[in-house]
């Protein structure tokens, strides 16, 4: 009976504040999310994961998708704003190639456009962290 | 630039895809080792599996 009381206020702690943020953070910077949740470990290896898997990509001379013109390319682009920041910083400094002209640039696309989906569905694990829905 | 091999390529992409799977996939620190675990394991033995499997079809 003693808990109850201990479990409501957890419960409403746990419900204040902007929820989205670890959201919205963790989608603009990889583990920031995780950070914000006082989270360290996981985010420290979150973030080295993806930024490892996006800069390996650039340096294997991946593209960088710009617009859409097919289906695919809307994929791809889909993918790579899932970088959030790291997508918009590497466009301003024209990072990435054009068009794909060797065999590792294959990879190197893959390989952006793999650390896109995987920072979204590190950033959603952040808010389920958030919400509770996932336990800590 | 860096041209690593097609392996290494895999390796690279199995590792990093199998620390983010773990993470947030699984719930205890424990559980999310085994799983990363499982799934770079996976992720390796399907490429070298699916490998012998097209070298074999395009003899």
């Amino acid at each position: 009976m003693a808990t109850t009381p201990n479990k409501i206020v957890a419960g409403q702690d746990s419900q204040q504040g902007f929820v989205y943020l670890p959201l919205i953070a963790g989608w603009l910077v990889p583990g920031a999310g995780h950070f914000l949740l006082r989270k360290w470990g996981r985010g420290s290896l979150i973030a080295i994961s993806i930024l490892g898997m996006f800069v390996l990509g650039l340096l294997m001379q991946g593209k960088l998708y710009t617009g859409a013109q097919d289906i695919l390319d809307m994929l791809g682009l889909v993918g790579d704003l899932g970088n959030g920041l790291l997508f918009v910083v590497s466009r301003i400094l024209g990072l990435g190639a054009d068009q794909v002209q060797v065999t590792t640039g294959d990879y190197g696309t893959k390989f952006i456009v793999v650390a896109g989906l995987l920072n979204v569905i590190a950033a959603v694990d952040a808010h389920n962290l958030r919400t509770g829905r996932k336990p800590e | 630039m860096i041209r690593p091999s097609h392996f290494m390529a895999v390796l690279l992409f199995a590792v990093f895809a199998s620390i983010v799977f773990g993470i947030t996939q699984r719930e205890t620190p424990r559980r999310m080792i085994r799983y990363g675990l499982y799934c770079f394991a996976l992720f390796v033995g399907s490429a070298i599996l699916l490998s012998w499997v097209m070298f074999l079809i395009a003899r």
